[in-house]
Protein backbone atom coordinates (compact mmCIF):
# COMPACT_ATOMS: atom_id res chain seq x y z
CA UNK A 1 0.00 0.00 0.00
CA UNK A 2 1.19 3.25 -0.76
CA UNK A 3 2.11 4.70 3.13
CA UNK A 4 -0.29 7.41 4.62
CA UNK A 5 0.80 7.54 7.75
CA UNK A 6 4.19 7.25 7.84
CA UNK A 7 4.28 8.76 4.15
CA UNK A 8 6.65 11.44 5.77
CA UNK A 9 8.84 9.27 7.41
CA UNK A 10 12.12 9.31 6.02
CA UNK A 11 14.57 5.73 6.70
CA UNK A 12 16.25 7.79 9.42
CA UNK A 13 13.56 9.50 10.83
CA UNK A 14 14.40 12.89 10.48
CA UNK A 15 11.37 15.08 10.68
CA UNK A 16 10.65 17.58 8.15
CA UNK A 17 10.43 21.24 8.74
CA UNK A 18 7.43 23.26 8.41
CA UNK A 19 7.78 24.49 4.96
CA UNK A 20 8.76 20.19 4.02
CA UNK A 21 5.60 19.49 5.46
CA UNK A 22 3.72 22.55 3.65
CA UNK A 23 4.99 21.00 0.43
CA UNK A 24 3.54 17.41 1.10
CA UNK A 25 -0.24 18.64 1.96
CA UNK A 26 0.70 19.71 4.67
CA UNK A 27 -1.74 21.34 7.58
CA UNK A 28 -4.47 21.02 4.64
CA UNK A 29 -6.43 19.09 6.23
CA UNK A 30 -6.57 21.67 8.83
CA UNK A 31 -7.81 23.96 6.76
CA UNK A 32 -10.69 21.69 5.35
CA UNK A 33 -11.64 21.09 8.70
CA UNK A 34 -11.76 25.12 9.70
CA UNK A 35 -14.07 24.92 6.47
CA UNK A 36 -16.76 22.55 8.13
CA UNK A 37 -18.61 23.14 11.12
CA UNK A 38 -17.01 20.95 13.94
CA UNK A 39 -20.06 19.09 14.09
CA UNK A 40 -19.41 17.82 10.43
CA UNK A 41 -15.81 17.46 11.27
CA UNK A 42 -17.17 14.63 13.66
CA UNK A 43 -19.24 13.55 11.74
CA UNK A 44 -16.93 12.93 8.81
CA UNK A 45 -14.70 10.88 11.20
CA UNK A 46 -17.43 8.62 12.53
CA UNK A 47 -17.97 7.42 9.00
CA UNK A 48 -14.19 7.26 8.42
CA UNK A 49 -14.52 4.69 11.09
CA UNK A 50 -11.69 5.26 12.34
CA UNK A 51 -11.22 3.32 15.92
CA UNK A 52 -8.35 4.24 18.37
CA UNK A 53 -5.13 3.10 18.08
CA UNK A 54 -4.31 3.32 21.69
CA UNK A 55 -5.61 -0.41 22.84
CA UNK A 56 -9.00 0.01 23.34
CA UNK A 57 -10.32 0.41 19.99
CA UNK A 58 -13.76 2.87 20.69
CA UNK A 59 -14.79 4.53 17.90
CA UNK A 60 -12.97 7.79 17.46
CA UNK A 61 -16.18 9.91 16.22
CA UNK A 62 -18.35 8.61 19.20
CA UNK A 63 -15.98 9.19 21.27
CA UNK A 64 -16.05 12.87 20.29
CA UNK A 65 -19.80 12.56 20.07
CA UNK A 66 -21.04 12.79 23.55
CA UNK A 67 -18.81 16.23 24.62
CA UNK A 68 -21.54 19.15 25.05
CA UNK A 69 -21.18 21.07 22.41
CA UNK A 70 -22.64 24.86 21.60
CA UNK A 71 -22.77 28.02 23.90
CA UNK A 72 -24.19 26.46 26.67
CA UNK A 73 -21.53 24.11 27.28
CA UNK A 74 -19.28 24.43 30.20
CA UNK A 75 -15.57 25.46 28.97
CA UNK A 76 -13.10 25.64 28.30
CA UNK A 77 -12.94 22.27 26.70
CA UNK A 78 -9.59 20.28 26.91
CA UNK A 79 -8.20 18.23 24.11
CA UNK A 80 -5.06 15.75 25.46
CA UNK A 81 -3.11 13.85 22.96
CA UNK A 82 -2.03 10.83 24.51
CA UNK A 83 1.65 10.33 23.89
CA UNK A 84 2.80 8.39 26.99
CA UNK A 85 3.41 5.06 24.73
CA UNK A 86 4.10 2.54 27.78
CA UNK A 87 2.96 -0.78 26.96
CA UNK A 88 5.16 -3.48 27.13
CA UNK A 89 6.19 -4.13 23.38
CA UNK A 90 5.21 -1.26 21.98
CA UNK A 91 7.13 1.74 19.71
CA UNK A 92 4.83 2.94 17.47
CA UNK A 93 3.78 6.17 18.85
CA UNK A 94 7.32 7.37 18.98
CA UNK A 95 8.02 6.44 14.95
CA UNK A 96 5.09 9.36 14.60
CA UNK A 97 6.58 11.41 17.52
CA UNK A 98 10.24 11.24 16.01
CA UNK A 99 9.54 11.17 12.24
CA UNK A 100 6.01 13.52 11.77
CA UNK A 101 5.50 15.60 14.66
CA UNK A 102 3.94 17.94 12.59
CA UNK A 103 1.37 15.64 11.71
CA UNK A 104 0.77 14.98 15.35
CA UNK A 105 0.40 19.09 15.52
CA UNK A 106 -1.98 18.91 12.94
CA UNK A 107 -4.25 15.85 14.26
CA UNK A 108 -4.75 17.57 17.35
CA UNK A 109 -5.43 21.08 16.16
CA UNK A 110 -8.31 19.09 14.31
CA UNK A 111 -9.77 16.93 16.92
CA UNK A 112 -9.27 20.14 19.36
CA UNK A 113 -11.69 21.91 16.66
CA UNK A 114 -14.25 19.09 16.25
CA UNK A 115 -15.38 19.55 20.01
CA UNK A 116 -14.33 22.86 20.55
CA UNK A 117 -11.72 23.01 23.03
CA UNK A 118 -9.86 26.41 23.63
CA UNK A 119 -6.43 24.00 25.20
CA UNK A 120 -4.67 21.30 23.74
CA UNK A 121 -1.86 19.16 25.74
CA UNK A 122 0.39 16.56 24.63
CA UNK A 123 0.58 14.43 27.64
CA UNK A 124 4.49 12.81 26.48
CA UNK A 125 6.39 10.75 28.66
CA UNK A 126 9.88 12.20 29.45
CA UNK A 127 12.00 9.00 27.99
CA UNK A 128 11.19 10.37 24.97
CA UNK A 129 13.34 12.87 24.28
CA UNK A 130 13.94 12.99 20.64
CA UNK A 131 10.03 13.59 20.82
CA UNK A 132 10.10 16.33 22.86
CA UNK A 133 12.62 18.24 21.06
CA UNK A 134 10.73 17.92 17.71
CA UNK A 135 7.56 18.26 19.06
CA UNK A 136 8.67 22.01 20.84
CA UNK A 137 10.44 22.74 17.13
CA UNK A 138 7.43 22.05 15.79
CA UNK A 139 4.83 23.64 18.02
CA UNK A 140 7.36 26.61 17.90
CA UNK A 141 7.14 26.83 14.44
CA UNK A 142 2.60 26.29 13.85
CA UNK A 143 2.50 29.05 16.11
CA UNK A 144 4.53 31.62 14.08
CA UNK A 145 2.72 30.19 11.13
CA UNK A 146 -0.81 31.05 12.38
CA UNK A 147 -1.95 27.37 12.63
CA UNK A 148 -2.21 27.31 16.49
CA UNK A 149 -3.11 30.94 19.01
CA UNK A 150 -5.71 33.38 18.17
CA UNK A 151 -7.61 33.31 14.52
CA UNK A 152 -6.32 29.87 13.32
CA UNK A 153 -5.54 30.15 9.55
CA UNK A 154 -7.61 33.60 9.51
CA UNK A 155 -10.75 32.12 11.17
CA UNK A 156 -12.25 32.58 14.35
CA UNK A 157 -10.98 29.64 15.96
CA UNK A 158 -8.91 30.11 19.22
CA UNK A 159 -6.13 27.50 20.41
CA UNK A 160 -3.53 27.06 22.71
CA UNK A 161 -1.37 24.20 22.17
CA UNK A 162 1.37 22.99 25.65
CA UNK A 163 3.98 19.77 25.95
CA UNK A 164 3.60 18.49 29.16
CA UNK A 165 6.57 15.46 29.69
CA UNK A 166 5.56 13.14 32.02
CA UNK A 167 7.70 11.98 34.71
CA UNK A 168 6.76 8.19 33.79
CA UNK A 169 4.24 5.48 35.38
CA UNK A 170 2.53 3.88 33.05
CA UNK A 171 -1.15 4.71 34.64
CA UNK A 172 -0.78 8.02 33.54
CA UNK A 173 -1.24 7.06 30.02
CA UNK A 174 -5.25 5.78 31.31
CA UNK A 175 -7.05 8.89 31.00
CA UNK A 176 -8.12 9.49 33.97
CA UNK A 177 -4.66 8.83 35.32
CA UNK A 178 -3.60 11.27 32.99
CA UNK A 179 -5.78 13.85 34.12
CA UNK A 180 -4.76 13.50 37.57
CA UNK A 181 -1.46 13.69 36.44
CA UNK A 182 -1.63 17.09 34.62
CA UNK A 183 -4.18 18.67 37.41
CA UNK A 184 -0.77 17.92 39.45
CA UNK A 185 -2.48 15.05 41.75
CA UNK A 186 -1.21 11.81 42.41
CA UNK A 187 -2.88 10.21 39.70
CA UNK A 188 -5.36 7.09 40.02
CA UNK A 189 -8.00 6.73 37.69
CA UNK A 190 -11.94 8.01 38.68
CA UNK A 191 -15.11 6.10 39.18
CA UNK A 192 -17.42 6.28 35.72
CA UNK A 193 -19.56 7.96 35.49
CA UNK A 194 -18.83 10.85 34.59
CA UNK A 195 -16.99 10.32 31.74
CA UNK A 196 -14.26 12.70 30.30
CA UNK A 197 -16.38 13.98 27.75
CA UNK A 198 -18.53 15.87 30.09
CA UNK A 199 -16.30 15.71 33.28
CA UNK A 200 -12.61 15.76 32.23
CA UNK A 201 -9.76 17.94 33.02
CA UNK A 202 -10.54 20.22 36.06
CA UNK A 203 -14.25 18.86 35.91
CA UNK A 204 -14.58 20.57 32.03
CA UNK A 205 -15.04 18.03 28.69
CA UNK A 206 -12.16 16.74 28.07
CA UNK A 207 -11.18 14.45 25.22
CA UNK A 208 -8.05 11.98 25.30
CA UNK A 209 -6.71 10.78 21.78
CA UNK A 210 -3.73 8.44 21.53
CA UNK A 211 -0.96 9.52 19.04
CA UNK A 212 -1.66 7.35 16.60
CA UNK A 213 -5.59 8.17 16.11
CA UNK A 214 -4.52 11.58 16.00
CA UNK A 215 -2.20 11.18 13.29
CA UNK A 216 -4.84 9.69 11.57
CA UNK A 217 -7.11 13.09 11.27
CA UNK A 218 -5.04 15.64 8.72
CA UNK A 219 -5.60 12.23 6.11
CA UNK A 220 -8.86 11.57 6.74
CA UNK A 221 -9.54 15.45 6.28
CA UNK A 222 -8.04 15.87 2.90
CA UNK A 223 -8.94 13.00 1.63
CA UNK A 224 -12.51 11.61 2.83
CA UNK A 225 -14.29 8.72 4.71
CA UNK A 226 -14.86 6.75 1.87
CA UNK A 227 -10.37 6.57 1.31
CA UNK A 228 -9.96 6.17 4.87
CA UNK A 229 -12.09 2.93 4.39
CA UNK A 230 -10.35 1.88 1.86
CA UNK A 231 -7.01 1.69 2.85
CA UNK A 232 -8.51 -1.12 5.28
CA UNK A 233 -9.05 -4.85 4.60
CA UNK A 234 -11.62 -5.14 7.42
CA UNK A 235 -14.86 -3.68 8.54
CA UNK A 236 -13.10 -0.40 10.27
CA UNK A 237 -11.18 1.79 8.71
CA UNK A 238 -7.21 2.55 7.86
CA UNK A 239 -4.07 1.70 7.65
CA UNK A 240 -2.25 0.66 11.10
CA UNK A 241 1.13 0.92 12.27
CA UNK A 242 2.22 -2.93 12.95
CA UNK A 243 5.28 -3.49 14.95
CA UNK A 244 7.43 -6.77 15.93
CA UNK A 245 10.34 -7.48 18.48
CA UNK A 246 11.51 -10.74 19.80
CA UNK A 247 14.05 -13.07 18.33
CA UNK A 248 13.03 -12.09 14.49
CA UNK A 249 15.04 -11.43 11.54
CA UNK A 250 14.53 -7.73 11.04
CA UNK A 251 12.33 -6.41 13.93
CA UNK A 252 10.82 -3.20 13.44
CA UNK A 253 7.24 -1.36 12.43
CA UNK A 254 5.65 -0.78 9.44
CA UNK A 255 1.80 0.59 7.92
CA UNK A 256 -0.07 -1.72 6.43
CA UNK A 257 -3.64 -2.13 5.59
CA UNK A 258 -5.82 -2.57 9.17
CA UNK A 259 -6.72 -6.81 8.93
CA UNK A 260 -3.38 -7.93 7.61
CA UNK A 261 -2.23 -11.39 8.71
CA UNK A 262 0.21 -12.05 11.90
CA UNK A 263 1.62 -14.23 9.46
CA UNK A 264 2.65 -11.37 6.95
CA UNK A 265 3.66 -8.96 9.39
CA UNK A 266 5.53 -11.22 11.41
CA UNK A 267 7.01 -13.79 8.07
CA UNK A 268 7.50 -11.21 5.85
CA UNK A 269 7.76 -7.40 7.33
CA UNK A 270 9.88 -8.95 9.84
CA UNK A 271 11.57 -11.60 8.08
CA UNK A 272 10.52 -14.46 9.93
CA UNK A 273 12.42 -16.03 12.83
CA UNK A 274 16.26 -16.14 13.43
CA UNK A 275 17.75 -19.02 12.31
CA UNK A 276 17.50 -21.92 15.36
CA UNK A 277 14.52 -20.16 16.77
CA UNK A 278 10.85 -21.63 16.70
CA UNK A 279 7.91 -18.91 17.01
CA UNK A 280 5.71 -20.72 20.08
CA UNK A 281 3.25 -18.13 21.20
CA UNK A 282 3.06 -14.14 20.29
CA UNK A 283 1.64 -11.57 22.17
CA UNK A 284 -0.44 -9.47 19.31
CA UNK A 285 -1.22 -5.84 20.74
CA UNK A 286 1.51 -5.41 23.73
CA UNK A 287 1.89 -6.95 27.20
CA UNK A 288 -1.95 -6.56 28.18
CA UNK A 289 -3.05 -8.82 25.25
CA UNK A 290 -3.99 -12.63 25.45
CA UNK A 291 -1.24 -14.84 24.04
CA UNK A 292 -2.25 -16.46 20.41
CA UNK A 293 0.03 -18.95 19.15
CA UNK A 294 1.40 -20.29 16.36
CA UNK A 295 -2.39 -21.61 14.99
CA UNK A 296 -3.30 -17.91 14.98
CA UNK A 297 -1.30 -16.96 12.43
CA UNK A 298 -3.38 -16.81 9.62
CA UNK A 299 -5.74 -14.25 12.09
CA UNK A 300 -6.12 -10.72 10.55
CA UNK A 301 -4.89 -8.28 12.80
CA UNK A 302 -8.02 -6.17 13.43
CA UNK A 303 -10.48 -5.32 16.06
CA UNK A 304 -13.23 -8.18 14.98
CA UNK A 305 -10.47 -10.72 14.19
CA UNK A 306 -8.23 -10.51 16.89
CA UNK A 307 -11.34 -10.72 19.03
CA UNK A 308 -12.57 -13.32 18.06
CA UNK A 309 -9.38 -15.43 18.23
CA UNK A 310 -9.42 -15.23 21.92
CA UNK A 311 -6.96 -11.81 22.57
CA UNK A 312 -7.44 -8.07 21.71
CA UNK A 313 -5.94 -5.89 18.93
CA UNK A 314 -4.36 -3.42 21.26
CA UNK A 315 -1.53 -1.39 20.28
CA UNK A 316 -0.62 -3.99 17.28
CA UNK A 317 2.64 -4.35 18.25
CA UNK A 318 3.57 -7.76 18.16
CA UNK A 319 5.71 -9.38 20.78
CA UNK A 320 7.10 -12.89 19.51
CA UNK A 321 7.71 -15.25 22.20
CA UNK A 322 10.52 -18.34 21.49
CA UNK A 323 11.28 -21.71 22.15
CA UNK A 324 14.44 -20.45 23.56
CA UNK A 325 12.76 -18.45 26.74
CA UNK A 326 10.98 -19.69 29.52
CA UNK A 327 6.84 -18.93 29.23
CA UNK A 328 7.29 -18.46 33.09
CA UNK A 329 9.78 -16.14 33.13
CA UNK A 330 8.36 -13.82 30.42
CA UNK A 331 5.03 -14.07 32.49
CA UNK A 332 7.39 -12.51 35.72
CA UNK A 333 8.28 -10.05 33.67
CA UNK A 334 5.06 -8.46 32.37
CA UNK A 335 3.64 -9.53 36.10
CA UNK A 336 6.36 -7.37 37.45
CA UNK A 337 5.43 -4.44 35.36
CA UNK A 338 1.84 -4.08 36.20
CA UNK A 339 2.78 -4.61 39.94
CA UNK A 340 5.52 -2.22 40.11
CA UNK A 341 3.11 0.28 37.82
CA UNK A 342 -0.31 -0.55 39.17
CA UNK A 343 -1.24 2.95 41.68
CA UNK A 344 -2.25 1.01 44.83
CA UNK A 345 -5.58 2.59 44.66
CA UNK A 346 -8.04 -0.82 44.52
CA UNK A 347 -7.87 -4.06 45.94
CA UNK A 348 -7.57 -6.39 43.38
CA UNK A 349 -4.79 -4.66 41.71
CA UNK A 350 -2.91 -3.72 45.05
CA UNK A 351 -3.20 -7.24 46.58
CA UNK A 352 -4.00 -9.96 43.42
CA UNK A 353 -0.79 -8.46 41.68
CA UNK A 354 1.70 -9.25 44.49
CA UNK A 355 0.36 -12.77 44.93
CA UNK A 356 0.91 -13.41 41.47
CA UNK A 357 3.89 -12.62 41.18
CA UNK A 358 4.91 -14.20 44.17
CA UNK A 359 3.35 -17.54 42.96
CA UNK A 360 4.75 -17.36 39.41
CA UNK A 361 8.54 -16.57 40.91
CA UNK A 362 7.71 -19.69 43.34
CA UNK A 363 6.77 -21.93 39.84
CA UNK A 364 10.11 -20.46 38.39
CA UNK A 365 12.08 -21.40 41.35
CA UNK A 366 10.43 -25.14 41.23
CA UNK A 367 8.69 -24.56 44.37
CA UNK A 368 5.48 -24.33 43.00
CA UNK A 369 2.58 -26.97 42.86
CA UNK A 370 -0.69 -27.56 41.29
CA UNK A 371 -2.09 -25.55 43.70
CA UNK A 372 -0.30 -22.64 41.94
CA UNK A 373 -2.13 -22.98 38.92
CA UNK A 374 -5.33 -22.74 40.44
CA UNK A 375 -4.42 -19.80 42.74
CA UNK A 376 -2.94 -18.44 39.54
CA UNK A 377 -6.47 -19.49 38.37
CA UNK A 378 -8.29 -18.03 40.80
CA UNK A 379 -7.31 -14.59 40.02
CA UNK A 380 -7.93 -14.73 36.56
CA UNK A 381 -11.39 -15.03 37.55
CA UNK A 382 -11.61 -12.53 40.04
CA UNK A 383 -9.46 -9.94 38.78
CA UNK A 384 -12.04 -8.62 35.79
CA UNK A 385 -13.69 -5.56 34.06
CA UNK A 386 -15.94 -4.21 36.54
CA UNK A 387 -14.52 -5.21 39.86
CA UNK A 388 -11.47 -2.44 39.29
CA UNK A 389 -11.79 1.33 38.62
CA UNK A 390 -9.08 1.20 35.97
CA UNK A 391 -8.62 -1.54 32.86
CA UNK A 392 -4.98 -1.92 34.48
CA UNK A 393 -5.18 -5.32 36.52
CA UNK A 394 -7.83 -6.92 34.13
CA UNK A 395 -5.03 -6.43 31.30
CA UNK A 396 -2.39 -7.45 33.37
CA UNK A 397 -4.87 -11.15 33.96
CA UNK A 398 -4.87 -11.45 30.04
CA UNK A 399 -1.51 -12.79 29.57
CA UNK A 400 -1.85 -14.81 32.48
CA UNK A 401 -5.11 -16.40 31.25
CA UNK A 402 -4.16 -17.06 27.98
CA UNK A 403 -0.58 -18.90 29.46
CA UNK A 404 -2.68 -21.20 31.96
CA UNK A 405 -4.07 -22.19 28.48
CA UNK A 406 -1.13 -22.76 26.38
CA UNK A 407 1.91 -23.02 28.37
CA UNK A 408 0.13 -25.11 31.52
CA UNK A 409 2.10 -28.51 30.15
CA UNK A 410 5.26 -26.31 30.81
CA UNK A 411 3.93 -24.67 34.00
CA UNK A 412 3.30 -28.42 35.58
CA UNK A 413 6.75 -29.39 34.00
CA UNK A 414 8.17 -26.98 36.99
CA UNK A 415 6.04 -28.59 39.08
CA UNK A 416 7.11 -31.60 38.33
CA UNK A 417 11.12 -31.13 37.87
CA UNK A 418 11.24 -29.09 40.86
CA UNK A 419 13.29 -26.45 38.66
CA UNK A 420 12.91 -24.03 36.03
CA UNK A 421 13.90 -26.50 32.11
CA UNK A 422 15.21 -23.66 30.46
CA UNK A 423 18.24 -22.87 33.14
CA UNK B 1 15.24 27.58 49.82
CA UNK B 2 14.56 27.29 46.13
CA UNK B 3 16.98 29.68 43.87
CA UNK B 4 16.43 32.65 42.10
CA UNK B 5 16.24 30.70 38.76
CA UNK B 6 14.51 27.61 40.28
CA UNK B 7 11.98 29.78 41.28
CA UNK B 8 11.75 31.72 37.42
CA UNK B 9 11.86 28.55 35.91
CA UNK B 10 8.59 26.98 37.82
CA UNK B 11 6.59 29.96 37.54
CA UNK B 12 6.81 30.58 34.20
CA UNK B 13 4.88 27.01 34.31
CA UNK B 14 2.12 29.07 35.29
CA UNK B 15 0.12 29.92 32.26
CA UNK B 16 0.09 26.90 30.85
CA UNK B 17 -2.30 25.97 33.44
CA UNK B 18 -5.51 27.55 34.96
CA UNK B 19 -4.33 25.94 38.50
CA UNK B 20 -0.98 26.89 40.26
CA UNK B 21 -0.99 23.03 41.89
CA UNK B 22 -0.72 21.56 38.10
CA UNK B 23 3.12 22.95 37.95
CA UNK B 24 3.94 20.31 40.92
CA UNK B 25 5.47 17.87 38.31
CA UNK B 26 7.17 20.66 36.34
CA UNK B 27 8.16 21.95 39.54
CA UNK B 28 9.88 18.78 40.55
CA UNK B 29 11.90 18.27 37.27
CA UNK B 30 13.03 21.55 37.56
CA UNK B 31 14.73 20.83 41.01
CA UNK B 32 15.59 17.74 40.53
CA UNK B 33 17.34 19.17 37.01
CA UNK B 34 19.61 21.87 39.42
CA UNK B 35 20.27 19.61 42.30
CA UNK B 36 19.96 15.82 41.18
CA UNK B 37 17.37 14.96 42.94
CA UNK B 38 14.51 16.46 45.07
CA UNK B 39 15.30 16.53 48.93
CA UNK B 40 12.29 17.27 51.45
CA UNK B 41 12.86 20.63 52.08
CA UNK B 42 12.64 21.45 48.25
CA UNK B 43 9.34 19.36 48.77
CA UNK B 44 8.70 21.74 51.75
CA UNK B 45 9.71 25.03 49.66
CA UNK B 46 7.81 24.04 46.09
CA UNK B 47 4.49 23.31 48.42
CA UNK B 48 5.45 26.47 50.05
CA UNK B 49 5.70 28.25 46.58
CA UNK B 50 2.25 26.94 45.34
CA UNK B 51 0.23 27.13 48.25
CA UNK B 52 0.05 23.17 48.85
CA UNK B 53 0.90 21.37 51.99
CA UNK B 54 4.74 19.62 52.06
CA UNK B 55 2.69 15.94 51.94
CA UNK B 56 0.08 17.01 48.64
CA UNK B 57 3.55 17.95 46.94
CA UNK B 58 5.09 14.73 48.39
CA UNK B 59 2.14 12.51 47.13
CA UNK B 60 3.38 13.79 43.54
CA UNK B 61 6.96 13.18 43.98
CA UNK B 62 6.92 10.10 45.18
CA UNK B 63 4.69 8.60 42.66
CA UNK B 64 6.60 9.36 39.83
CA UNK B 65 9.43 6.73 38.73
CA UNK B 66 11.46 9.86 37.45
CA UNK B 67 11.75 11.72 40.23
CA UNK B 68 14.31 10.75 42.80
CA UNK B 69 13.91 11.36 46.50
CA UNK B 70 16.87 10.21 47.14
CA UNK B 71 20.29 10.98 46.03
CA UNK B 72 21.27 9.47 42.74
CA UNK B 73 24.91 8.93 40.69
CA UNK B 74 26.59 11.48 37.97
CA UNK B 75 24.34 9.20 35.65
CA UNK B 76 21.51 7.14 35.99
CA UNK B 77 21.18 4.38 34.12
CA UNK B 78 17.51 2.79 33.14
CA UNK B 79 17.55 -0.52 32.61
CA UNK B 80 15.14 -1.95 30.37
CA UNK B 81 13.40 -4.82 32.06
CA UNK B 82 9.78 -5.58 30.02
CA UNK B 83 8.82 -8.44 28.02
CA UNK B 84 10.79 -7.80 24.64
CA UNK B 85 13.84 -6.90 26.28
CA UNK B 86 13.25 -10.16 28.87
CA UNK B 87 13.15 -12.03 25.86
CA UNK B 88 16.12 -10.83 24.11
CA UNK B 89 18.54 -11.02 27.30
CA UNK B 90 17.55 -8.54 29.76
CA UNK B 91 18.39 -11.22 32.44
CA UNK B 92 22.29 -11.36 31.37
CA UNK B 93 22.77 -7.44 31.12
CA UNK B 94 21.20 -7.39 34.39
CA UNK B 95 23.68 -9.73 35.69
CA UNK B 96 26.67 -8.14 33.84
CA UNK B 97 25.88 -4.66 35.10
CA UNK B 98 25.82 -6.05 38.61
CA UNK B 99 29.23 -7.60 38.45
CA UNK B 100 30.56 -5.08 36.56
CA UNK B 101 29.41 -1.82 38.63
CA UNK B 102 29.31 -4.17 42.14
CA UNK B 103 25.63 -2.53 42.54
CA UNK B 104 22.06 -4.18 42.46
CA UNK B 105 18.81 -2.07 41.08
CA UNK B 106 18.06 1.24 43.01
CA UNK B 107 21.66 1.20 44.21
CA UNK B 108 24.38 3.60 43.38
CA UNK B 109 28.17 2.62 43.09
CA UNK B 110 30.78 3.51 45.92
CA UNK B 111 32.55 6.49 43.95
CA UNK B 112 29.08 7.97 43.30
CA UNK B 113 29.45 7.75 39.31
CA UNK B 114 26.22 5.43 38.39
CA UNK B 115 23.15 4.59 40.20
CA UNK B 116 21.45 1.89 38.42
CA UNK B 117 17.43 1.50 37.99
CA UNK B 118 15.05 -0.46 36.33
CA UNK B 119 12.36 1.06 33.30
CA UNK B 120 9.63 0.16 31.84
CA UNK B 121 9.13 -0.40 28.27
CA UNK B 122 10.92 2.29 27.02
CA UNK B 123 8.95 2.07 23.28
CA UNK B 124 12.72 0.80 21.74
CA UNK B 125 11.70 -2.93 21.51
CA UNK B 126 12.86 -3.34 17.59
CA UNK B 127 16.25 -2.58 19.64
CA UNK B 128 15.55 -4.69 22.05
CA UNK B 129 17.56 -5.17 24.23
CA UNK B 130 17.82 -1.21 25.59
CA UNK B 131 18.68 1.12 28.28
CA UNK B 132 19.16 4.92 29.06
CA UNK B 133 22.07 6.30 30.43
CA UNK B 134 20.91 9.86 31.41
CA UNK B 135 19.09 10.88 28.40
CA UNK B 136 20.53 8.47 25.70
CA UNK B 137 19.07 5.68 24.51
CA UNK B 138 21.03 2.57 23.14
CA UNK B 139 19.84 -0.43 21.76
CA UNK B 140 20.98 -3.95 20.68
CA UNK B 141 23.12 -4.16 23.51
CA UNK B 142 25.42 -7.11 24.83
CA UNK B 143 27.63 -7.14 27.90
CA UNK B 144 30.81 -5.13 24.92
CA UNK B 145 28.79 -2.69 24.39
CA UNK B 146 27.28 -1.99 27.67
CA UNK B 147 31.35 -1.87 28.42
CA UNK B 148 31.79 0.80 25.97
CA UNK B 149 29.09 2.90 26.76
CA UNK B 150 29.55 3.09 30.28
CA UNK B 151 33.07 4.35 29.23
CA UNK B 152 31.68 7.86 27.51
CA UNK B 153 30.38 8.77 31.22
CA UNK B 154 32.93 9.41 33.66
Amino acid sequence: MEPHLTRNIRPNREAFSLEAYERGEGYQGLRRALSMSPKEVQELVSQSTLRGRGGAGFPTGQKWSFVPMGGKARGPKYYIVNADEMEPGTMKDRLLLEGDPHQVVEGAIIGAYAIEAEVIYIYLRWAYRLAAVRLETAIAEAYRRGYLGRGVMGSSYNVELYLHESSGRYICGEEDGLMDALEGRRPIPRPKPPFPQTCGLWGNPTVVNNTETVSNLPGILRNGAEWFKGLSLSSDGGSKIYGVSGRVKRPGTWELPLGTTAREVIFEHAGGMVDGAHLRAFLPGGGSTDFLTEDHLEVKLDYESVAAAGSRLGTGTIVVLDDSVCPVGVLISLERFFLRESCGWCTPCREGLPWIVALLEELEQGEGNEESLELLEFHCRTIKPGLTFCPLAPGAMEPLASALKYFRQDMLRHVREKRCPWR
Amino acid sequence: MLSEDERRQIEAQFNRYPQKRAVVPEALKTVQRSRGWVSDEAVGDIAELLSLTAAEVDAVATFYNLIYRKPVGRHVILLCDSVSCWIMGYENLYEHLRSKLGIGMGETTADNRFTLLPAPCLGACDQAPVMMVDEDLYGRLDAAKIDDILGRYP
